[in-house]
């Protein structure tokens, strides 16, 4: 965290200084290690089975936070006689289909539950694998499981079966797996159950070192449990923290540039699950919980886009949504410019030649294109890759033959334009424009806009239902500046929402309609330009407002800093300690009060009991603080929104050395992969055909403060440039020993994909560990650089190959085999087939 | 000898009159210092310092090493074991022999096994700003002197590049750029000083491991931040440049380090050079006497001959 976000790690030495113990868990020893009171070193990949057993070690002995568990989260829930575990199958859950590769999740409702029989197959339907970002809880008839053991002790409620499936992560595996002594681990383990309780309360904060697995979002879903058990949401200090990989990328969630998901975490529409909005609605949103307004989220949503043209008799205009059928990922994309399937691509502020795993995969996907246009604030690599790739220089790729128009079109930087940022703590903070953006160079804003109204221009006049979409789309912003800006703050105000009968802004979520009264952009941002003022623009010193600071900026939703709130009191309403008293019932006021704008409805006592006609939130009991969810309890299993298992298991990454040392099945069964000779597999330690000691060593990859991501923003400027001016490898010396690395001198590093060259750091940050009876070794590399600007190297990523997460289509780049020797590269033709003997040698895999 | 008595022109503050500010300066604590260089950048950025690059240096994550014309500040990383784990206690000079003498790879891993002692240090260097500044003292045209607030800043325009200061630093710190031969250093942003602006650097820090301010406040601040280390069981933590008697008559940026000031590649004992002037004229005098006598004696033979 020091490492890649040092100015939020501020908050964390300042904790630290307040008697806070900070432990940090990472591969190698990074500037957080170097100021933690503990570093653990694992090795890369295995960090399920480390969580898993502290997950363990918490049921094992009693630690949960035993009143919070059996109240506020679904561990009494009975779940159905048909669920089978990961105990019972060997590694897999049941409903596992082969042919498909994919689960039937039948077998994972609750008991006394029929609600998937009719919900199609996953593409189709309603809170599956596409859709799966909203979570929207499934429907539950007034919010209550129809089965549940409050004493948690039927063999199949939900806390049995979680006792039950993490039993064999013991510290002993731990030790084995992770190669973290126990020792080391139990330190961990009590550290947080000592730290957790109702006095007191620990937070997670994790980063893409996390997610980026072939079984990543179950990473985040131990910390989930642990978190859950440990009684550490909705509380201060507590929770688990998703440090972002650029200043919006929460943002860009919430208002996503994800195919998949609307504003609002709203799911995309398929083709044939959701002929109508009715039929859409019915199939996503919950009976209970506020994703009971689902309609008035969607309809205010559609009217904000097609303004006077959506009404009741056209269904809102929801035909004019776009409809997905699978993937259309950013690599299914690539994979489709590799198959001449895509003919023209948008990369806006992204560099897949350098960012993305198995980039040469993209840059020969970008060079089969027909067009590209590339907008960013430098000639990035993949705007050049046409004429500076290494593919020309191997011959692989000729200038004169890559038919791709690419056209560069120079972006503002943030200090050049108005908008916001989203931070991990959904808190949006606006910027102002302090220069104008010199030359050609425009914002983001400015480049759709003028960009629709061309193309609206173009289409004027036609008579094709299918352009009606964009002809009839609310596209009037007031612009400002001599280029036409449009007004940032018109956009936030759209995004807001407004009762379209006042044109007055609203307040917040709480007030949108689905008759059609209220247009709203994004849902879980109304409020953020209530009373036509731009809260996100506040900025009252903390000094000189409470401690939770609600007047700096604007947090999503209605404001609120900490969500699930209600969590922080007991059932009674009252808190659970004074030392951490957050929100809590008023009772002679009738109301919730706190610290923070309390997350449940205002005035429902914690005593209330939902009649049997209740629908939405008022279907929720007043002691059910998860009001997202539809029975209002925290998820230690997940019935319904996750593609490969209601329990997070460990899974070894897609290339490893090791065989699962917990189970039969080796890797995540449901993780995507794509063998074809342009990403080639190495063979893992279950390989039956391959050699899998052909690459034996463990290879990660990392950010250093001094770049940014792909580099664009750094290697492009001189002061950063000089800090960290080459790209390089780190290793500890023992398998420098083993490989007669030098020091400040050159290895080459091989995956089946590729061949890279850095200088090498020698260095006991990095730490050899003993795994299953053996000496692993890792390999650190920065993935920042790339073939352009003032500091040059080749790309980390062109070693990782494209193996996804299959709930979120995520790369495995944070764990992967490879091999290391000493000195450079091999240049031109030589180096394909230097890679090539690699991929004969081990039997790579080349196709599926 | 105090720095008024062998100066015959008022010291500051007294140069200063009613113009003079309270002394500011530095006091940088290395113990929460994460090594992200803002400082460095945040420096170069306000100041226009040129980049400068050899490359990449091997010496952790220093790719700047030391201070100097181009660079005003300089965040060190030491890479340390601080007990003896089966590597030794001081770094060897080649990591791969170690390993390779102690037959690590072969043994497997016997030295790591969780707290194994090792750890990274790193700490952001800064012009001093001393108290008895040799910088100062050895201008011959007048760019270097000491502001209102008790800084010691270098004025290019005047600047003849005669390098006089660069010897008279016990630091290193003044340095000539190659290009225009004239001595460029930190101003503890004397600009920004004028607004009642902090320095860049301080402003960067996201930590708080750089704090600007006056002098007497910020060492009374450290006193206690050492005490409370040291109540916490960090028993290396100790001031370097806080006191008045020094051989600089103490720091104007001053640190708090977790080892000897050796290890991040401070000097242990500064002491400002023309603290030897005294004895040093006192032997010129006897040596040109001796000198003389000398001479007048060749003479004196001569001419008896």
């Amino acid at each position: 965290m020091a490492e890649c976000h040092p100015v939020g790690f501020q908050w964390v030495m300042e904790a630290k200084e307040r008697g806070a113990k900070i432990i940090h868990v990472d591969p190698r020893f990074t500037r957080t290690s170097a100021v933690a009171d503990l570093h653990v070193p694992l090795r890369a990949g295995t960090d399920i089975a480390f969580l898993g057993g502290i997950v363990n070690y918490i049921l094992t002995n009693g630690r949960e936070f035993r009143e919070y568990v059996k109240h506020y989260t679904n561990a009494a829930t009975i779940v159905s006689g048909e669920f089978a575990d990961t105990e019972d199958l060997g590694g897999l859950f049941s409903g596992w289909d082969p042919e498909s590769n994919s689960y039937d999740i039948e077998t994972w409702q609750y008991a006394g539950m029929d609600v998937f029989a009719s919900g199609g197959k996953r593409e189709e339907g309603a809170i599956f694998g596409e859709s799966a970002h909203g979570s929207q809880g499934g429907k539950l008839e007034h919010g209550n499981p129809p089965e549940m053991d409050m004493d948690l002790e039927h063999p199949r409620c939900v806390f049995q079966l979680l006792k039950r499936h993490f039993s064999r992560y013991t510290p002993e595996k731990v030790e084995e797996i992770c190669g973290v002594p126990k020792a080391t681990f139990l330190e961990v383990a009590e550290s947080l159950c000592s730290n957790s309780g109702r006095e007191r309360t620990s937070a997670f904060c994790y980063a893409v070192g996390w997610t980026q697995h072939t079984v990543g979002v179950q990473y985040i879903r131990t910390a989930a449990i642990i978190q859950l058990l440990l009684g550490n949401i909705g509380r201060p200090g507590g929770g688990i923290m998703a440090l972002r990989g650029h200043a919006s990328i929460q943002g860009s969630t919430d208002i996503p540039t994800l195919y998949n998901i609307l504003p609002g975490y709203i799911p995309m529409p398929h083709p044939h699950a959701h002929q109508t909005l009715d039929d859409f609605l019915e199939m996503n949103s919950a009976e209970t919980g506020f994703w009971g307004h689902m309609d008035a989220y969607t309809i205010s949503l559609l009217k904000a886009w097609w303004g006077e043209t959506a009404t009741a008799d056209n269904d809102w205009c929801f035909d004019y949504l776009p409809r997905i059928n699978g993937s259309h990922s950013a690599y299914q994309s690539a994979l489709d410019m590799l198959d001449g399937d895509l003919e023209g691509y948008f990369l806006l502020g992204e560099n897949p030649a350098v960012g993305s795993s198995n980039s040469r995969l993209h840059r020969l996907g970008l060079a089969n294109l027909d067009w590209l246009v590339v907008r960013d604030l430098q000639e990035i690599e993949s705007a050049a890759f046409w004429r500076e790739g290494p593919e020309i220089e191997s011959g692989e790729l000729v200038t004169s033959e890559i038919g791709t128009e690419v056209f560069f079109l120079p972006a503002a930087s943030h200090v050049e334009k108005d908008g916001s940022f989203t931070n991990t703590q959904r808190l949006l903070q606006w910027h102002h424009k302090a220069v104008e953006p010199p030359g050609d160079c425009r914002s983001e804003l400015w480049f759709m806009y003028h960009l629709g109204k061309r193309i609206r221009a173009k289409l004027a006049g036609s008579t094709e239902q299918r352009d009606r979409s964009i002809l009839d789309l609310t596209w009037d912003y007031p612009t400002e500046g001599a280029h036409g800006d449009p007004s940032a703050e018109a956009v936030l105000r759209e995004i807001n929402g407004v009762d379209l009968a006042e044109d007055s802004a609203l307040s917040g979520y709480t007030e949108l309609k689905n008759d059609g009264s209220t247009a709203c952009g994004c849902w879980i941002y109304s409020g953020c330009y209530a009373d036509e003022v731009n809260q996100t623009a506040r900025r009252k010193p903390g000094s000189e407002q409470t401690w939770v600071a609600p007047e700096w900026a604007w947090a999503w939703p209605m404001n609120r800093r900490i969500i699930y709130n209600r969590a922080s009191a007991d059932l009674d309403g009252k808190p659970w300690s004074e030392r951490k008293r957050y929100v809590w019932w008023d009772a002679d006021a009738g109301k919730w009060t706190g610290e923070d704008v309390p997350d449940f409805v205002a005035d429902m006592a914690p005593d209330y009991v939902p009649d049997e006609d209740a629908e939405a939130e008022q279907a929720l009991r007043g002691d059910e603080p998860f009001v997202m969810q539809a029975d209002g309890r925290g998820w230690l299993f997940v019935p319904s929104g996750l593609t490969d298992g209601p329990f997070p298991t460990h899974y070894e990454p897609h290339e490893s050395p090791f065989l699962n040392g917990l189970y039969e099945q080796q890797a995540n069964p449901g993780r995507e992969q794509f063998a074809r000779p342009e990403n080639a597999y190495n063979p893992s330690a279950d390989s039956r055909d391959g050699d899998p000691g052909v690459f034996p060593f463990v290879v990660t990859s990392y950010r250093l403060t001094e770049h940014h991501t792909a580099g664009a923003m750094s290697r492009t400027v001189p002061h950063l440039s000089e800090l960290q001016p080459e790209m390089f490898c780190e290793v500890s010396p023992e398998l420098a020993a083993e490989r007669g690395l030098e020091h400040n001198g050159w290895a080459t590093i091989v995956t089946s994909r590729a061949a890279i060259e850095a200088r090498v750091l020698v260095t006991e940050r990095i730490k050899p560990l003993a795994v299953q009876g053996r000496t692993v070794h890792q390999v650190g590399l920065p993935y920042h650089w790339g073939f352009r600007g003032l500091s040059k190297g080749d790309a980390a990523n062109d070693l990782f190959s494209i193996a996804l997460d299959p709930n979120v289509h995520i790369q495995e780049a944070k764990a992967a085999s490879c091999d290391v020797v000493p000195g450079r590269r091999p240049r031109g033709a030589d180096l394909p087939a230097f890679v090539a003997s690699y991929r004969d040698r081990a039997g790579s895999k080349e196709s599926p | 000898m105090t720095a008024a008595a062998r100066h015959p022109a008022p010291a500051w503050p007294e140069s200063w009159g009613e113009e003079a500010e309270p002394r500011v300066g530095f006091f940088t604590d290395t113990s929460v210092c994460i090594g992200c260089k803002a400082c460095e950048v945040a420096c170069k950025e306000w100041n226009g310092v040129p980049d400068e690059s050899d490359g990449l240096s091997g010496n952790s994550y220093d790719n700047s090493l030391d201070l100097g014309a181009n660079r005003w500040r300089h965040v060190a990383f030491v890479e340390q074991r601080v007990e003896v784990g089966g590597v030794g206690s001081s770094a060897p000079d080649s990591w791969v022999e170690e390993a390779s003498r102690q037959q690590l790879v072969e043994q497997g891993l016997p030295i790591h096994d969780g707290a194994d002692g090792f750890r990274w240090l790193m700490s952001s260097d800064v012009c001093k700003h001393c108290t008895e500044a040799g910088c100062l003292d050895a201008c011959p045209t007048g760019s270097i002197f000491r502001t209102e607030h008790g800084t010691v800043v270098v004025q290019e325009d005047i600047c003849n590049g005669c390098g006089y200061c660069v010897t008279a630093c016990p630091f290193g710190v003044l340095d000539r750029r190659s290009d225009d031969g004239r001595v460029w250093k930190c101003t503890l942003c004397y600009d920004r000083l004028q607004d009642d602006m902090e320095p860049a650097c301080a402003q960067a820090c996201p930590t708080d491991s750089i704090q600007f301010g006056e002098l007497e406040v910020l060492r009374r601040r450290a006193a206690d931040r050492v005490e409370h280390l040291h109540e916490r069981g960090v028993a290396s933590a100790r001031l370097y440049g806080a006191d008045d008697d020094d051989g600089v008559g103490g720091f104007g940026a001053f640190f708090l380090l977790l080892d000897e000031p050796e290890t991040y590649g401070l000097p242990p004992d500064p002491v400002v050079p023309t603290r030897h002037l005294p004895e040093a004229f006192a032997a010129a005098a006897a040596a040109s006497a001796a000198l003389l006598a000398g001479v007048a004696a060749a003479f004196i033979g001569r001419s008896a001959r």
